[in-house]
């Protein structure tokens, strides 16, 4: 098929960018949105043109380093998955598609489709981890995990870090992804220790960089490992119980809606409809 | 323990194989299978603990324990006269080298203490085909054995034994210390983290965005550890004996056992960090089995353990960063090492984004830079996967080894159109479950569900009736290309063969397949728009993970002193063929628990000296030649783009240096491999300029260092003359196809150093010796 791409070209940082207009033909239904850009580029390398600088790396969709708005919609037109998996067999002949940076006031573009996702780093820097030495570990097997809870943890662990999220949200708020970090190591015993002191210092670095969550919900859709909205439940409950104990002056104690379901004989996903364990993500 | 049937590995009666508790082995057997038994039964204390009780109680009574054939047992690791080998600080390796040259013409005959029957006679083996041989001395000399300065003793104390003997750096004054990691995958990060936290100044580079997106999180399946938490036979030793096996008697005995020991503490630890090791509903963490052996071992988090691990290893650094311990750099590309009076000092980057060359200069320089299998082009390897980090390393007088030895995963998707980027992997977990298969009669066109179970081959479990689908990687690779090679190949390219899951669903359920391998199956759809529940897969052979790498000793230090190697860059544990979950093992191990200890015994004697300044003659040389070659790239103005140059090589190597390769084929493809060369130094267009970001400049930096290895690995590849593992002579093989081994000439290494200007790169040899698991013939059927 033949397609016609409007492409976001932008030689660094300082210099405006703007669209510019390709052609591409002989294009086959397998090929995926970066191949796409492959086969533009061997047509510009070919004439003496600069190809289209674009990140990505494993092209299997796990190490998040693809990231482009195809058609204004973070990744393509298919919903949880990562540009380098989506194929172009969702154009038809003669389609226009637009491809551009992810927009986002924390992605600052490097180069046209190019940009600094350092921001989420920052995140993780403030928190996102387990503070266990090298050699200081307990034998793995003196702590047992429930199934449920080492699968809800592993949903949200699955967080690619592209930032789709941040694209995808009229905000620009990087809550998913936050949340998606808070939610994993919260739900297993060896988190517990730095829960509280990991989601503030988390939730402040996520404010001076980023926007602000209201609750839109366009970042589920967009993100290839279908973290869900759940994980911003738990990221605010998280905070609420660690600024309140604050205030109070207290230790923030572990909220364990299992152990109260527990006291009041529900099953205890009932006292927590975040949590429900029949809601298998899609890619996970 | 009793199922695995190998006679030809039994010791002979009497003697007692080490830790085979199968044989009538001494009490030291006895005891790990002890260790084992209480390590099934208890749970929740160290069983590694328990194999160090089990270590003391054996250790020494049984002095024939190590004897692996009619030669009297040797004492120690094959080591040169002379030599103080309790330490390998850089000035006793030197002494080894030297002693081991100096003294001994022809060297083999007086350092290796006849450790068995075979391999220690001739450094050189005869060729059958004087015209071979001497076609092969004009492109490389021989030079000098090289010996890795291991410790001496049983393997079981080894390490403990080393450590106690590897020199310390007080707290205090390890700040004053600085450290340079490349690479922020599983082993980088691992390293950097750690000496991070021990207080040591560390600069991490990545030529990633973020630390997260190394290789490492691509590997799906899992990671193997000897924890023995099944009550099915596995031990220490049994990994350790695997490993051995499975890299067809082509690794280091010592540094293997290490890497067994040390993946109880690895489990240990990521649990710790919060990865979500699958679990079972009694709470314990679940294991499967992976190709090449009979036991459960391998630890998984759903397909993406290598992702949940790489992102354990990054937060790890991530919190030494935002303690303000460590400094991070993304973005920057490792151009070439620094040597200054021998030792590696320092290493060139340039910034990604501005272009700008600097040096950056440290007491040390460790190297976690991955593989180099997508020199292939189309490989399983991420697209900005590249050797240029260990080559310019190997340029500057580090020693490559086995540059030949490149695994081909026998479960990636078959390439499908001719613009496809790269080879799609299908974790090799899926042979759990699934069956590999072709039509008996070759150019069968119907679909795969319309051909009766009669006319179908199951050709893993005829071959490989004990292991069946589970057979090793290179033996199942060589077997799908034995199919394809007869026409029986499948799908529109006629390219593939079947991995059918028909018969695993119809026992455990769509649904458990979906828990085992959803996203892997999924994965597959988006790849092809097939739907692996109903028809089965296709599957191919593809180039996948290197054994090879920068060659480094016990200490994961290569032969020049302060350049440490880990991960995949390195080359010491896996052979000639890498078993299924050892490469998470292996990068984490050095990264984790290996480097900052050794990186410790170099820095120690170092105090008081401050890095080299950045106006040595060695930095501004190394920065101004790493300038030139950006320029002299820029300014080639030829009309081809480098990666039409890459598809050129890559085609070259899968013909000539792939799955199978011979004498002819290797010799033409090396010429071959050297006129593209040739030809890219004159003809390649690289656009743009060098203060930018630049991604064709960097494509064709890596690919000028990709040709001057590929030119490598032909030769090695043509110098080996035997087949072994993943390398693969058709001169070299049984009557019925397998890989028939030269052990007289051929039980060792090969490190290779670089050309001279106009000169031809010298082979040095490392013996091998298998004391503790006797060499035997690799079986699997």
């Amino acid at each position: 098929m033949r397609l016609t791409l409007e492409v976001w070209r932008q030689a660094d940082a300082a210099t405006p960018g703007r669209f510019e207009r390709y052609e591409v033909d002989g294009v086959t239904a397998e090929v995926s949105m970066l191949e796409l850009l492959d086969i533009l580029n061997a047509q510009l390398v070919a004439e003496g043109r600069e190809p289209v600088a674009f990140d990505h790396d494993c092209r299997e969709g796990i190490c998040g380093t693809c990231g482009i708005m195809v058609n204004g919609q973070p990744h393509g037109p298919e919903d949880h998955t990562p540009a380098c998996l989506q194929r172009v067999r969702a154009f038809s002949d003669g389609d226009v598609v637009t491809l551009e940076p992810w927009r986002a006031g924390a992605f600052p573009v490097l180069r046209d489709l190019v940009v600094d996702r350092s921001a989420l780093d920052r995140i993780i820097a403030s928190g996102g981890y387990i503070s266990t030495a090298t050699n200081a570990a307990p034998e793995a097997l003196s702590l047992p995990v429930n199934k449920h809870q080492s699968e809800a943890a592993m949903d949200h662990a699955a967080c690619i870090g592209c930032g789709a999220c941040v694209a995808a949200c009229p905000n620009g708020a990087a809550q998913l992804f936050a949340g998606a970090k808070v939610a994993h190591l919260a739900e297993l015993p060896q988190g517990q220790v730095e829960r509280y002191e990991r989601v503030r210092s988390m939730v402040a670095t996520m404010e001076s960089e980023f926007g602000s969550c209201t609750n839109y919900g366009e970042c589920v859709p967009a993100c290839p490992a279908a973290i869900g909205l759940d994980v911003i439940a738990h990221l605010n409950r998280d905070f609420r119980t660690a600024v309140v104990s604050e205030r109070r002056g207290e230790v923030p104690e572990r909220t364990d809606v299992r152990w109260l379901a527990r006291l009041r004989g529900e099953a205890w996903w009932q006292s927590d409809p975040d949590d429900r364990p029949g809601d298998t993500p899609k890619r996970s | 323990m009793a199922t695995e049937s190998r006679p030809e590995e039994q010791p002979p009666a009497g003697r007692g194989g080490r830790g085979d508790a199968g044989a009538p082995g001494g009490r030291r057997a006895a005891a790990v299978r002890r260790a084992v038994a209480i390590g099934v039964a208890a749970t929740a204390a160290g069983v590694a603990r328990r194999y160090l009780t089990a270590r003391q109680d054996g250790q020494g009574q049984d002095p024939t324990h190590r004897d692996a054939g009619s030669a009297p047992a040797p004492e120690t690791r094959p080591v040169a006269p002379g030599a103080d080998l309790s330490r390998s600080a850089p000035a006793d390796r030197s002494a080894v080298d030297t002693a081991s040259t100096a003294t001994s013409p022809p060297p083999a005959a007086v350092t290796r203490e006849a450790p068995a029957p075979a391999a220690a006679t001739a450094t050189r083996p005869s060729r059958t085909n004087p015209a071979v041989a001497e076609d092969l001395d004009r492109r490389r000399s021989i030079g000098e054995e090289i010996h890795d300065a291991a410790p001496t003793g049983d393997l079981d104390t080894m390490w403990d034994d080393h450590l106690l003997n590897l020199k310390l750096v007080n707290p205090a004054n390890r700040r004053r210390f600085k450290v340079i990691v490349v690479g922020t995958g599983l082993a980088g990060a691992g390293a950097a983290a750690t000496l991070s936290e021990l207080g040591y100044q560390v600069e991490a580079f990545t030529l990633h965005d973020a630390p997260r997106r190394a290789h490492s999180v691509a590997a799906q399946g899992g990671i193997n550890a000897a924890k023995g938490y099944k009550a099915d036979g596995d031990s220490i030793d049994r990994l350790f004996r695997d490993t051995v096996k499975g890299g067809d008697f082509r690794a280091r005995e010592a540094d293997v056992h290490r890497l067994s020991e040390m993946s109880v503490r690895v489990i240990d630890h990521m649990t710790a960090l919060g990865v979500p090791f699958a679990r079972e509903y009694g709470g314990q963490i679940a294991t499967r089995s992976f190709g090449g052996v009979q036991v459960s071992r391998t630890f998984y988090a759903r397909g993406q353990t290598g992702q949940q691990l790489q992102i354990a290893g990054a937060q790890q650094l991530l919190k030494e960063v935002g303690a303000g311990r460590l400094t991070l750099h993304t973005r920057q590309e490792m151009l070439d090492l620094i040597v200054a009076d021998g030792r590696a000092v320092g290493i060139v980057t340039r910034d990604m984004v501005t272009g700008d060359i600097v040096p950056h200069t440290a007491h040390a320089v460790v190297l976690a830079t991955g593989g180099y299998g997508n020199v292939y082009f189309k490989s399983t390897l991420a697209k900005s996967s590249n050797v240029t980090a260990t080559w310019r390393a190997h340029k500057r007088g580090a020693l490559f080894a086995n540059p030949c030895m490149i695994q081909f995963h026998p479960t990636s998707l078959p390439l499908t159109s001719e613009w496809q980027s790269k080879l799609t992997l299908m974790s090799e977990s899926l042979r759990n479950d699934g069956r590999v298969w072709v039509p008996k009669e070759p150019g069968d066109d119907r679909a795969p569900e319309d051909i009766p179970e009669e006319e179908r081959d199951y050709y893993l479990e005829r071959m490989y009736p004990s292991f069946g689908n589970l057979a090793p990687r290179d033996i199942s690779s060589r077997a799908a290309k034995i199919q394809l090679d007869a026409g029986k190949g499948v799908g529109p390219l006629r390219n593939g063969v079947y991995l059918d899951f028909r018969d695993a669903i119809a026992r455990l359920g769509r649904k458990t397949m979906e828990e085992r391998y959803g996203n892997l199956l999924e994965l597959y759809t988006d790849a092809t728009g097939e739907d692996p529940y109903t028809s089965p897969m296709r599957i191919a052979p593809g180039p996948h993970f290197a054994m090879g790498g920068l060659w480094t000793d016990y200490n994961q230090m290569s032969n020049v002193p302060g350049l440490f190697v880990g991960g995949e860059a390195s080359f010491n544990y896996h052979g000639a063929n890498r078993l299924g979950a050892n490469s998470l093992l292996s990068a984490s191990v050095d990264g984790w628990f290996v480097l900052p200890w050794t990186v410790a015994d170099y820095l120690a004697p170092q105090l008081g000296q401050e890095p080299v300044p950045h106006d040595h003659p060695a930095v501004t040389s190394a920065v101004a030649e790493a300038s030139g070659r950006v320029d002299q790239l820029l300014g080639i103005g030829g009309t081809t783009g480098p990666d039409v140059y890459h598809k050129e090589l890559g085609q070259l190597l899968t013909d000539h240096v792939g799955v199978e390769r011979s004498a002819e084929g290797l010799a033409k493809g090396a010429d071959a491999i050297k006129d593209l060369k040739d030809d890219f130094w004159t003809n390649v267009r690289v656009v743009g300029h060098g203060q930018q970001l630049n991604q064709e400049l960097e494509r064709a930096g890596r690919l000028a260092d990709y040709l001057e290895l590929a030119e490598l690995m032909a030769l090695d590849a043509l110098d080996r003359d035997e087949s072994a593992g993943a390398h693969f002579r058709s001169e070299h093989q049984t009557e019925d196809g397998e890989a028939l081994r030269d052990d007289e000439h051929w039980t060792s290494s090969s490190a290779w150093e670089a050309a001279p200007p106009d000169g031809t790169p010298t082979r040095r040899s490392e013996p091998l010796t298998f004391d503790a698991v006797p060499l035997a013939t690799r079986s699997y059927k």
